[in-house]
């Protein structure tokens, strides 16, 4: 009976924790910000794996792959980078730093760097593997210098 | 409790910095100042070294030009502000005026022009493990690079810790030039992280008077910025290959392609432009580490 209580309440505890990680209870804001990277990330997956040599080179999907980099990173986003969503308000719930809305934030400059970036890599993605490798660095330096600049470091 | 634990320790260092000031065994130590005075550093050969050391990340005014060491980054710690000098090539208010040796004194014994000690906030305590030939390179780069007259701001440091003969007490408990991680394979990755990348300063926890815990060599800690951790690199934490180290070393990307960012990303402009041997040689060294927590 005690076992089964035990049981129950960590079946709750456990519920709103996942819940809090992001799930539905979480900040929508952060929510929509942290999918829009998941597809950054998952798109570049596909092309550094080839890069690599992890998977093979298959033309239609590594064009596909710059193809939505360059749709993703000219996406408007401002509906989900919005002062009160940093860190120094919702705490572990988002890695944003509240520096990215001072008046000498350079993520707007970040963006349009990634987004440069990605029309190159679109531009050779379709040419052989060997192209998209030295093509990535630029895109690569791009999140990273927004990560370094905005984004706790958290692993 | 926390309060307490840090009264005494600042009681405590307060005590020995009195005795210190005095004493033979935590004076700043210099280098033989003729044998320094015979090498000659290659400027080419140096730039890689500054790169790796990450000195601009420091060093260069934040926002600025990271080739105009002009000074001026906060860092903030349990000890006060400290804000990084000057380090230009400008005769007034960088290091245009010093010598070789006055660089080899900094570099090697954290030792001032002036016979003070420097914090370890300047990380001379991964630094004093370069070799001769690697500091007179990177001191033959650093004078091609442009002067700034932007004037050296004075740190903002609590009691005791504004006192520098304390740091002589540091430097006794501390200070080693003896490697700490594997190396009968590892030679040259260790050299590389140990004495240029000086990974553990942000890897390895610290005890509460700021030096690295050897013992949890790697092991992860709190971000110096205040915010946010620094993951473990050990097997412990760390089940990358060795060649996916290598490769976030080029590129900064993970095996999962998500990309690095914080403190690791100055550090990626360096290793970035390392020879693919020198990386491979890092991510030997860091899967040959001992797992610890
Ligand atoms: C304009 C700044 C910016 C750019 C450009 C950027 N990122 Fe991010 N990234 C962030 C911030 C900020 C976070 C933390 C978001 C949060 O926790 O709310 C983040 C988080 C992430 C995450 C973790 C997402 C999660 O589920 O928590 C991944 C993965 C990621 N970014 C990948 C990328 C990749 C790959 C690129 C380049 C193609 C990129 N990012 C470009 C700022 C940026
Ligand atoms: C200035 C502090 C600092 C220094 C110096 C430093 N690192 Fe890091 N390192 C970090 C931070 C912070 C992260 C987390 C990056 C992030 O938030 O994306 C990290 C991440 C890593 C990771 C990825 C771990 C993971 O789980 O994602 C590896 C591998 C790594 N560092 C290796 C090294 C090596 C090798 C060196 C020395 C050549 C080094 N680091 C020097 C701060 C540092
Ligand atoms: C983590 C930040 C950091 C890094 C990285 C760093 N420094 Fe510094 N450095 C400092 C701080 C802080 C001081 C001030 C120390 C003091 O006042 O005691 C300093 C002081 C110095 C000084 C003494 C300057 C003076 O005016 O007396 C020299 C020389 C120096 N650094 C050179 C370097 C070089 C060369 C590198 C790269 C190999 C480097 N530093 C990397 C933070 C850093």
């Amino acid at each position: 009976m005690k076992l089964l209580l035990v049981l129950s309440l960590s079946a709750i505890v456990a519920t709103a924790t996942s819940v809090s990680a992001g799930g539905h209870g979480g900040n929508p804001a952060v929510t929509a910000r942290k999918a829009h990277m998941q597809l950054y990330q998952h798109n570049l997956m596909i092309l550094g794996n080839m890069a690599r040599g992890n998977t093979e080179y298959d033309t239609a999907a590594a064009q596909a792959a710059a193809d939505n980099l360059v749709s993703l990173s000219t996406l408007s986003q401002a509906g989900y980078w919005i002062p009160g969503t940093t860190n120094a308000e919702l705490g572990d719930e988002t890695r944003l730093l509240p520096a990215v809305f001072e008046a000498d934030s350079t993520a707007r400059q970040i963006g349009a760097d990634l987004a440069a970036a990605s029309v190159a890599l679109a531009a050779v993605a379709g040419t052989g593997p060997e192209a998209v490798g030295p093509a990535l660095g630029p895109v690569g330096a791009a999140c990273t210098a927004c990560h370094r600049a905005y984004r706790v470091s958290d692993n | 409790m926390a309060a307490m634990k840090k009264l005494l320790i600042i009681v405590a260092f307060g005590t020995i910095a009195a005795l210190a000031a005095g004493l033979w065994i935590t004076r700043p130590l210099t280098v033989n100042t003729e044998q320094v005075a015979s090498l000659s550093g290659s400027a080419a050969d140096g730039e890689w070294v500054f790169h790796l050391g990450s000195c601009a990340s420091c060093h260069a005014t934040p926002g600025g030009d990271k080739t105009v060491l002009a000074g001026g980054r906060e860092f903030t710690t349990g000890f006060g502000t400290f804000v990084a000098p000057n380090i230009s090539s400008s005769p007034a208010h960088g290091l245009g005026a010093w010598s070789q040796a006055d660089f080899f004194n900094a570099m090697r014994h954290g030792t001032s022009p002036q016979g003070t000690h420097y914090f370890p906030a300047f990380p001379y305590a991964s630094y004093t493990r370069m070799s001769d030939t690697d500091i007179a390179n990177l001191w033959a780069y650093m004078a091609t690079l442009p002067a700034s007259d932007a004037p050296t701001q004075p740190h903002r440091l609590t009691f005791p810790f504004n006192l520098r003969a304390t740091v002589g007490v540091w430097k006794a408990l501390y200070l080693r030039t003896a490697f700490v991680g594997p190396g009968e394979d590892t030679e040259r990755g260790r050299y590389l992280a140990e004495a240029i990348g000086h990974c553990a300063e942000c890897h390895t926890p610290r005890s509460a008077l700021g030096g690295l815990q050897n013992n949890r060599w790697m092991a992860g800690a709190p971000d110096p910025s205040g915010k946010g951790k620094v993951p473990g690199i050990t097997p412990a934490q760390l089940d990358w290959s060795e060649a996916d180290i290598a490769y976030y070393l080029e590129t900064g990307f993970t095996p999962d392609f998500d990309s690095a960012g914080g403190g690791m990303a100055a550090v990626i402009e360096g290793t970035s432009r390392l020879p693919a041997t020198d990386r491979a040689a890092i991510a030997a060294y860091v899967k040959a580490l001992p797992p610890a927590q």
